[in-house]
């Protein structure tokens, strides 16, 4: 698949897709087998009303959807896109995320079998050595035209 | 209302990511019901379509987090998830959405939650959740 082809079709899984949308996701980078994601700090998304930490929940979806854009990146040919689903995600907290900085999750698919995807994910806030939590997830592959 | 049923609202009603989502929860005794009405914006899949596997794991967290706040002593501050493990039984249909909390160990630092949800039917769970959460004093 060609550069411009694959930044398409993740410009549009991460700014189209509706809770994609709704949390506010940028595509921040795309390569074959990687993606990353940028979410801005917003009021409305705070888990912690005493320090204005963003919720947790902001953070697995973001991990999510990060490690689904390094998966369909892997495809090879913009003809067959597959569509994925989430089989199980494992998330751990390092510390909390800072309050009003930009949140970046960077996911890589280290290997992919015919029907499953293995990626890992972290995502930091500033320096990418100081993560606020990484994942391991597996994802399950629908290959052929995606509708 | 009891005490155990002002403190889940006072959690609901204080943290903003709940409003996001949507979620509302209900005490029956010491079992807690929590509800997630679908919402266009919790799609993922626009195709199916499905609610993103983000909200599943974002309400069954904050689920347990509810119900941590039924058993925590008032004015405690809001626990710290220190990891979750999600897996994914069926897919979330655009539905409303249910879960409950069994609190499996409350130490002195930390608890052990593990979440079920579902939707038509509890014997049909789309999704599991097991985490350990880091409790704060007030």
């Amino acid at each position: 698949m060609s550069p411009e082809a694959l930044r398409e079709i993740a410009r549009n899984m991460v700014e189209t897709v509706p809770q994609a949308s709704a949390l506010g996701f940028k595509l921040h980078s795309i390569e074959p087998s990687r993606g990353s994601i940028l979410t801005p700090w917003r009021e409305d998304l705070v888990g912690d009303p005493d320090t204005g930490v963003i919720a947790g929940g902001v953070i697995t979806a973001l991990l999510d959807h990060a490690c689904g854009l390094a998966t369909i990146s892997m495809a090879t040919d913009s003809k067959t896109p597959f569509s994925t689903a989430t089989l199980d995600l494992r998330i751990d907290y390092m510390r909390a995320a800072t309050p009003r900085a930009d949140i970046i999750a960077e996911a890589h698919c280290y290997k992919l079998t015919r029907s499953v995807a293995f990626v890992r994910a972290h995502a930091y806030d500033g320096d990418p050595a100081d993560p606020i939590a990484t994942a391991q997830a597996a994802f399950i592959l629908k290959r052929g035209p995606v509708a | 209302m009891s005490e155990a049923a002002e403190r889940l609202e006072t959690f609901l009603g204080r943290v903003p990511y709940v409003r996001f989502l949507g979620m509302h929860a209900k005490l029956a005794g010491d079992e807690m019901t929590a509800t997630l009405p679908f919402a266009p914006h919790l799609v993922g899949n626009t195709v199916m379509p499905a609610l993103h596997g983000g909200v599943l794991g974002a309400f069954m967290e904050m689920t347990a987090l509810a119900q941590l706040s039924v058993i925590s002593p008032p004015s405690s501050r809001v626990p710290k998830t220190i990891d979750i493990a999600i897996e994914y039984l069926r897919p979330g249909k655009a539905q409303v959405t249910y879960a409950r909390a069994d609190v499996r160990k409350v130490g002195r630092q930390i608890a052990n939650v593990h979440v079920e949800a579902w939707q038509e039917a509890r014997s049909k769970p789309v999704a599991f959740l097991r985490g350990h959460f880091l409790l704060r004093g007030a």
